[in-house]
């Protein structure tokens, strides 16, 4: 089965899961008062669950249509000559970044981030990139923090206070 | 009129304002890039500074100048890495990302400059011109005109759908529509499909969704492919110099520019929507009536398709003045931000400041003029330069671009829950990308959503039924008109592939 196929079913599944909240259980927690109302909450997911199950119908059983291949589109077929151990690694360490912000603070996790980001990718000049990072992370916590007025926590949790 | 002009000349054209207005448009463009920070988040950290300079005429010019600036910096990040930072620059991505991928990053930037600069000059005069007779006409519409508004806003997707693919073109779109509904709706206080996560009452923000669809996949295509970003090796240098727009370049943009300057005011003229709705309907239109030719560059770096964007949001930002300054009734997020400054300044907006401060009424008119001047002769000799930003080596550009859509969402909404939302929908994104499913449609759809339910349902409210449809005139016409966008390419499609069938009976390869 075709990729895109997979994905209308997928979404198929999603919108009978939606469908089923929207018809099934949010109008039991309306509020009377509401009730008079031409219009509920639910009354746009149901029929956004109605069109769904019916669009993603027609991709699963229409034919695949041929695609204008680009030429420098990616083709997911051959993933494995691709990189994709690198751009795994860089969302493993995005969701690192994430995790990390709050406890070691805006400076430390992003100089991190841009380092190891550019040691992932390929760079080995890493006195380069530790400066780089250093000069990025306080400029921008700089900009957005002194001259903006948002706060970002500059420090691990644990120097704070 | 002439004497409240010529007033309005004389505030504005001294040393002191000039400097407002060149350092105005150099802090909002350079702060605009950083996607996250749009041009209200600019206007509003600004606030201060320009009430502390007193004068309502300097801070107003100065913030012209910021807003002016904003906003071609958010093109920039839509056009340089795909990051489109504000809801209205989201159509200036499709064309112009394709194009400076091409090489021709500079091109690009030069365009949307120039279209910007037409959009924003003609808005201003158009502004001039109709201001008190428009007021009345932003009155006549209601819910009922605004939810018919939404839909042909909606409709624009159909312009993304190639041939045979308007079913996941509609997929991608109610797909966006739910993810609208997650979290408080405006007219219901209830959470919905939030399951129970604390952090997605609020609903998920703007700026998480578009860094996931457009930024994020597209670095992971970068991080991917290697061949991809060899603009970023340093050695095709001399390619991004090629800013010139070529003659024949300039005929083909120059009647897009003018019908859509036009078309783009009136509709920023309605309060709602108007830079965003105005983009994306400027996109769609152009597409539509463009020869069969030029309709196939369309989202593959046509420069049509990267001037209509740009000049309707312009031109439609300069349009939500009318309302602002007439009726004092903010038309967007960032009027309001003014309207706020305007009253700390002790102008009251309304139908009597065209009376009581006409310098102020002008002075405004003057400074949209010389913001938008002072943008372009500021910006077309730091265009190499900023088109310069491809040239950084990829093993530091990507981690860098992939840190400030991290930045986007995390100053939009202070809450790491964000980044995690941030990457997952990215990673979806990107396997929808691989499968060729048009993702500008889903962000069409998550920002229309809401405007498109609540207008709807305070129709319902008012009319009792779904009468008001056929009683309003407006609003069936915006339907119709709608429904002919959506049909009026797969009609033109199916007709080519009849007429196609019918000449070449030859053999050919499917």
């Amino acid at each position: 089965m075709a990729l895109d196929k997979v994905i209308a079913l997928v979404f198929l599944l999603v919108c009978l899961l939606y469908g089923y909240v929207a018809f099934y259980t949010m109008d039991a927690t309306l509020p009377p008062f509401m009730k008079h109302n031409p219009i509920w909450p639910s009354s746009l997911p149901k029929i956004l669950a109605v069109l769904g199950i019916v669009a993603s119908l027609f991709v699963i059983l229409g034919k695949s249509e041929p695609q204008d291949e680009d030429g420098d589109d990616i083709n997911y077929r051959q993933l494995a000559n691709y990189e994709y151990g690198k751009a795994v690694a860089m969302l493993l360490l995005m969701v690192g970044y994430a995790l990390g912000l709050s406890t070691l603070g805006f400076l430390l996790s992003t100089c991190l981030f841009l380092f190891l980001g550019t040691w992932i990718l390929g760079e080995r000049r890493w006195l380069l990139s530790i400066i780089v990072s250093l000069i990025a992370a306080f400029f921008v916590w700089y900009l957005v923090q002194q001259v903006l007025g948002i706060y970002l926590r500059p420090l691990p949790s644990f120097f704070a206070r | 009129m002439l004497e409240g002009l010529y007033q309005g000349l004389a505030t504005a054209f001294s040393i002191e304002m000039l400097l407002m207005v060149v350092a105005g448009c150099l802090i909002g463009t350079f702060i605009g890039m950083l996607p996250g920070l749009g041009p209200m988040s600019i206007i509003a950290i600004m606030i201060p500074i320009a009430i502390k300079l007193g004068d309502p005429s300097a801070a107003l010019i100065l913030l012209a100048g910021v807003y002016y600036g904003a906003i071609f910096g958010g093109s920039t990040s839509s056009i340089l890495i795909n990051a489109p930072g504000v809801a209205s620059t989201v159509a200036s991505s499709f064309d112009g990302y394709p194009l400076s991928r091409s090489g021709q990053a500079g091109k690009a930037l030069t365009v949307a400059a120039v279209s910007s600069f037409a959009g924003g000059t003609v808005g201003a005069i158009l502004l001039m011109i109709f201001a008190p007779a428009l007021a009345s006409v932003a009155l006549v519409f209601h819910s009922a005109e605004y939810f018919a508004m939404m839909v042909v806003g909606l409709s624009a997707i159909a312009a993304f759908a190639g041939s045979g693919q308007v079913s996941k073109a509609i997929i991608m779109t109610i797909m966006g529509l739910m993810l609208s509904t997650i979290g408080e709706g405006a007219l219901f206080f209830q959470p919905r499909f939030t399951g129970g996560v604390l952090a997605l009452q609020s609903g998920i923000g703007f700026i998480t969704l578009a860094m996931a669809i457009f930024a994020l996949p597209e670095a992971i295509y970068l991080i991917l492919d290697r061949k991809r970003s060899k603009q970023g090796d340093g050695e095709n240098g001399g390619e991004i110099k090629n800013l010139r727009i070529s003659k024949s370049e300039a005929k083909q943009i120059a009647p897009v520019i003018g019908r859509q300057s036009i078309q783009g005011f009136f509709i920023g003229v309605l309060p709602g929507a108007g830079a965003t709705i105005a983009s994306f309907l400027g996109y769609a239109v152009e597409r539509n009536i463009a020869s069969e030719e030029e309709r196939k560059q369309f989202g593959k770096g046509s420069v049509k398709g990267l001037a209509a964007p740009e000049t309707a949001n312009n031109a439609a930002c300069t349009g939500s003045f009318v309302p602002l300054l007439t009726l004092g009734i903010p038309g967007s997020g960032t009027t309001a931000i003014l309207l706020g400054a305007l009253i700390a300044l002790n102008v009251t907006p309304g139908p009597r400041l065209m009376i009581d401060e006409p310098q102020i009424f002008w002075g405004v008119i003057i400074s949209m003029y010389l913001g938008n001047l002072i943008l372009l002769i500021l910006n077309l000799p730091l265009i190499p330069y900023i088109a310069k930003i491809l040239l950084v080596p990829r093993n530091f550009l990507i981690p860098f671009i992939l840190f400030f859509t991290l930045m986007g969402a995390y100053i939009g909404q202070n809450n790491a829950t964000e980044l995690l939302l941030l990457v997952g929908m990215g990673v979806i994104a990107t396997v929808l990308r691989f499968a060729k499913y048009p993702l500008a449609p889903m962000l069409i759809g998550f920002i229309l959503g809401p405007m498109l339910e609540n207008n709807f349902a305070r129709s319902m409210q008012i009319a009792d039924g779904v009468s008001f449809i056929w009683e309003r005139p407006i609003t069936l016409g915006l339907l119709i008109f709608a429904a002919i966008l959506v049909i009026l390419p797969s009609y033109r499609s199916h007709r080519m592939k009849v007429q196609a069938k019918k000449q070449n009976a030859m053999p050919e390869g499917d």
